[in-house]
């Protein structure tokens, strides 16, 4: 009579281990760059061409680095949460990576633009600096002009409460940020 | 011989077959059993002698061809530790600088001499077990 | 508008899913008749909104609206329109989708064909199903919904993945959805047999057809996905004991263990515990395939991109779906037992052993996927499971069943003296023995012990099979091999012709990478193969270089092969379409690597040597399959319940 049930012990300690397995699977991936200063590049901003954005611009403020382009579908999940930081006083600043100037404004035009400005890179030269494999993928720089972390795939309210204000916090400590209230951090 | 000896004799043969199998199969199990290994477990003296598997990512820059041959050499890092692989033949098509991959081979003195490279076919270009390993040097390295 | 109406449609199937699920089966419980009759219509309008959102969805693709975001990721106005019908199935979303379509066309099939049982059967059945049905809808609309849109829409799609842009791929998948997703119908039939208490030889006589269709879908599509595997991949394995090929394998055995169970459970009216059991396991094992395909769990070059929160909840599907059945069993089982006797040498004998057999080679499958899992979740590292021990594994039990199967064929119900069967059979063993050795090394001039084993094991199966055609043939006296008894000996013949390849293209196999400049010769296997140049050629959507080969033996030229190394423009990967030049006796593959500078290219050359007995042996055991489902004696069931159900309307209309 035992023998029955034997199938469902076996079935069930199989369960245990999936549940278990499907607990330990990290899917950050950490970038060489990390603690690392920002790489040096400059290109041209994608809504003033005779503007720049480069490894000037970014020293001495904490903010972030994305990277995106229309033709990155996975971008689109972020951008409304990317707008509302930008909103709350984030500076946040895009990487436009290999591009069509028009389209990417277009972009910005119906979807909102939450960048201070954006470097255009049609060839996708000062992405290859920074380590970028695909987009979308995000970067946290410090006030002293080192990256503090990476993340790739879409941004979202958990990851930014997650692995981002920590960090933003410990940046801002002593002498505050005029955003961090707004972001959540207090 | 009666019926019940008949029997017996026969449960004890299976149970022996079995025992025998279930040893034979065991110990085949652990010989085909391949570990993996990160590029700083690799620096810290922890990879065997036999095969493994090394995973990490290529480092940018690194892949050089030997001139005339099928031999090519780069570099796997786990952003910690790196180790030089070599590997002679054809690579897979989604291999590239800055790619996550996996290679199964030994190590010889100071280079790793891949049998096969592998690297994974959709959006996730870094193996998990990659990754994790990725994680564990950073974390080692902060502390 | 549109895709909304394609997930509106979605979640109206969702609701008559449910009312499938639950109505019937608490009508059959309860003796309700009006609620049993909600099944089949339940099931016909679960159909018709699933088709109308896989519709919907198709439609989106063929119409380029890159704002559905699924459409945006995997298709691109450039993709050939056949592709683009294709790639519906070539993501996640969409081919939960797929699934559920598949779904809903086995239970209108049940629906269809089940006239002839009674109702309240029938709707356990479909109850069943339903709960199935239920449980996978949800998981697509709140956790894998293909209408997601994006506003505004894209300019263009990311294309679908160079891979899946192949003429294989229209139809290795829907074959092996058709398949394990069709092992839901004998499933179904076990789980409602346990919630009636009764299970007799017309359920097995029942179950058997459907779990042959079933069969012969998941051998086609495994062996299509091997196929294409071979030669799109570009490096001309066939099989590599990855996660996800085992993932589809598993049900395969089972599924072959199972029919083979209900042939003694129609016969004899034995194994009836076992054969439920084997119904409950070969879906779980297609559940468990879904699962383990994507949620990331396992590790795998070919795996879905991962996402727990799906896993999570494909985990709980399977709990439910599984679990339930498995406590069910667990509870009812032993009210099916029941008496019956074969001797030692005797089919029920055999047959016995070959479940016992394909039990332990799935349990080691399953034992060598899961194991790195297991490895894993108690935190003792990362380890992968190497292919010589699947190969080992699987070989143990499968070799010994080969050669009972030649044996097993011929061998009477109840019981049969040993000496006639032996007497029957000394011709195939004769022959088996004897070109088993002598055929490889005249062939191939070498052999281990192994291959001549193996080989004659092969032949063995073949002339076994074989038998009795050739008898009837040669002596023409009583009736003719009815179509299930054909369909046993062709497919049988098959499992030998697959052996034969499997083994000689194993063995023999030449293979080696070098390098070459235009106007180079390389000799290999007998063969010569000429470099004679690069060049570029240009496809809809990709751009490639094309070598050019020379395939000669002796002087003759036997083929040009065009080798590509293609770049697909808007995802801008690489891939590797191999030239292969087939016949029966030896593919011959040449791929290109890359360029290695002054003019020269890396290359690998393949000679397989029977390499197309693997498609041949497997298209044989499907066919073998298909003529056994449509033999005389289903239809005439048919008929013979007709005439009782007319009769019983006319008694009554006397009345």
């Amino acid at each position: 009579m035992w023998r029955y049930v034997v199938p469902l012990i076996v079935f069930a300690t199989m369960s245990g281990f999936f549940v278990v397995g499907l607990q330990r699977n990290p899917n950050y991936i950490p970038s060489a760059l990390i603690g690392k200063p920002i790489p040096q590049f400059s290109l041209p901003s994608l809504t003033d061409p005779s503007a720049t954005v480069s490894t000037e611009t970014l020293q001495g403020q904490v903010a972030l680095v994305n990277v995106w382009g229309t033709w990155c579908i996975e971008c689109r999940h972020e951008h409304a949460f990317l707008v509302e930081l930008a909103r709350a006083g984030l500076p946040i600043y895009g990487l436009n990576a290999k591009d069509d100037r028009g389209a990417a404004l277009d972009w910005l035009a119906a979807l909102g633009n939450p960048y201070v400005s954006s470097g255009f890179d049609p060839e996708g030269v000062a992405i290859i600096d920074w380590g970028v494999t695909a987009a979308p993928e995000t970067f946290l720089v410090g006030r002293d002009g080192t990256i503090l972390h990476k993340h790739i795939s879409p941004m979202t309210p958990q990851v930014w409460q997650r692995d981002f204000l920590p960090l933003i916090k410990e940046q801002c400590g002593a002498s505050g940020c005029t955003f961090l209230a707004a972001v959540g951090g207090q | 011989m009666t019926p019940r000896r008949q029997r017996m004799m026969l449960i004890g043969l299976v149970l022996v077959g079995v025992v025998v199998s279930a040893t034979l199969a065991l110990r085949a199990f652990q010989e085909n059993l391949v570990y993996f290994f990160s590029p700083t477990q690799v620096a810290g003296g922890e990879a065997p002698e036999r095969a493994f598997r090394l995973g990490g990512m290529v480092v940018e820059k690194s892949v050089q061809r030997e001139p005339g041959s099928l031999t090519v050499h780069f570099v796997l890092t786990d952003f910690a530790n790196t180790v030089p692989v070599s590997y002679t033949g054809l690579l897979p098509d989604l291999f590239r600088e800055g790619q996550g991959i996996v290679a199964i081979g030994q190590l010889q003195g100071e280079t790793f001499v891949a049998d096969e490279v592998l690297a994974k076919h959709d959006e996730n270009y870094m193996p998990p077990e990659v990754a994790e390993a990725v994680a564990k040097a950073r974390g080692a390295e902060t502390q | 508008m549109i895709p909304e109406l394609g997930q509106f449609a979605l979640a109206l199937a969702l609701c008559l899913a449910l009312i499938q699920a639950t109505l019937p089966l608490l009508g059959a419980a309860r003796g309700r008749a009006d609620w049993m009759a909600l099944a089949r219509p339940a099931a016909a309008g679960q159909f018709v909104f699933v088709a109308i959102a896989f519709g919907v969805l198709e439609y989106g693709f063929l119409t380029d609206d890159f704002s559905i975001e699924f459409v945006a990721l995997h298709s691109n106005s450039a993709l050939p329109a056949f592709y683009k019908f294709t790639a519906a199935w070539g993501g996640h979303e969409g081919s939960m989708l797929f699934w559920i379509a598949i779904l809903a066309i086995w239970t209108m099939a049940v629906a269809a064909f089940s006239r002839s049982q009674p109702d309240e059967f029938v709707s356990r059945v479909l109850g069943v199903l339903g709960i199935v049905s239920a449980g996978i809808i949800a998981f697509a609309l709140l956790t894998s919904n293909p209408f997601v849109r994006l506003t505004p829409a894209a300019f263009d799609g990311n294309d679908l993945n160079p891979l899946l842009q192949d003429p294989g791929m229209i139809f290795h998948p829907p074959m092996l959805y058709l398949g394990y997703v069709g092992m839901s119908v004998p499933f179904a039939f076990a789980v409602a047999a346990l919630l009636t208490g009764r299970l007799d030889k017309n359920w097995a006589k029942w179950t058997r057809p459907w779990t042959v269709a079933a069969w012969v879908f998941l051998t086609i599509g495994i062996t299509l996905g091997s196929w294409w595997a071979y030669y799109e991949l570009g490096w001309g394995g066939w099989w590599f004991w990855d996660p996800v090929e085992n993932s589809s394998f598993m049900p395969w055995l089972m599924a072959t263990a199972l029919l083979h169970s209900l042939a003694v459970t129609e016969r004899r009216g034995i194994f009836k515990s076992w054969t439920v059991l084997l119904a409950i396991g070969a879906f779980s094992l297609s559940l468990l395939g879904t699962f383990l395909t994507r949620s990331g769990v396992i590790i795998s070059v070919h795996a879905f991109a991962s996402d727990p929160t799906r896993g999570l909840f494909i985990l709980a599907i399977l709990g439910l779906i599984c679990g339930g059945a498995l406590l069910l069993y667990a509870m009812r089982a032993r009210y099916l037992e029941a008496e019956g006797g074969f001797k030692l040498v005797s089919r029920e004998a055999f047959l016995m052993a070959n479940n016992i057999l394909f039990v332990i080679a799935t349990g080691a499958v399953l034992w060598g996927t899961l194991n790195p899992l297991i490895i894993d979740a108690l935190g003792l590292g990362k380890i992968s499971v190497g292919v010589p021990w699947f190969n080992i594994m699987f070989l143990l039990p499968m070799l010994p069943l080969a050669t009972l199967l030649g044996v097993g064929m011929h061998t009477a119900w109840k019981q049969m003296a040993a000496e006639p069967l032996l007497h029957r059979l000394r011709w195939p063993a004769a022959i088996a023995v004897v070109a088993g050795i002598a055929l490889p090394l005249a062939i191939f001039g070498t052999t281990s012990v192994l291959t001549a084993v193996a080989v004659t094991i092969g032949i063995w199966v073949c002339a076994s099979a074989a038998l009795d055609p050739v008898r009837k043939l040669i002596s023409r006296t009583g009736g003719p091999l009815t179509r299930a008894q054909l369909g046993m000996c062709l497919a049988h013949f098959g499992v030998g012709v697959f052996i034969l390849g499997a083994t000689v293209a194993s063995a023999y196999n030449l293979e080696f990478d070098t390098s070459a400049r235009p106007g180079d010769r390389i000799q290999a296997g007998g063969y010569e193969f000429v470099f004679r140049g690069l060049r570029t050629a240009n496809g809809a959507n990709f751009v490639a270089d094309e070598g050019e080969f020379e395939l000669r033996k002796g002087d003759d030229l036997i083929a040009v092969l065009t080798p590509q190394k293609r770049v697909y423009r808007v995802q801008q990967t690489p891939m590797t379409e191999a030239a292969i030049n087939t016949n029966l006796a030896r593919d011959i593959f040449v791929a290109l690597g890359e360029p290695l500078g002054d003019n020269a290219w890396s290359l690998r050359i393949q000679v397989k040597p029977l390499i197309g007995f693997l498609w041949l042996g497997s298209a044989l055991m499907a066919l073998g399959g298909l003529l056994a489902v449509t033999d005389r004696r289903y239809r005439l069931i048919r008929q013979e319940q007709a005439a009782t159900n007319a009769a019983a309307q006319q008694t009554i209309g006397a009345a």
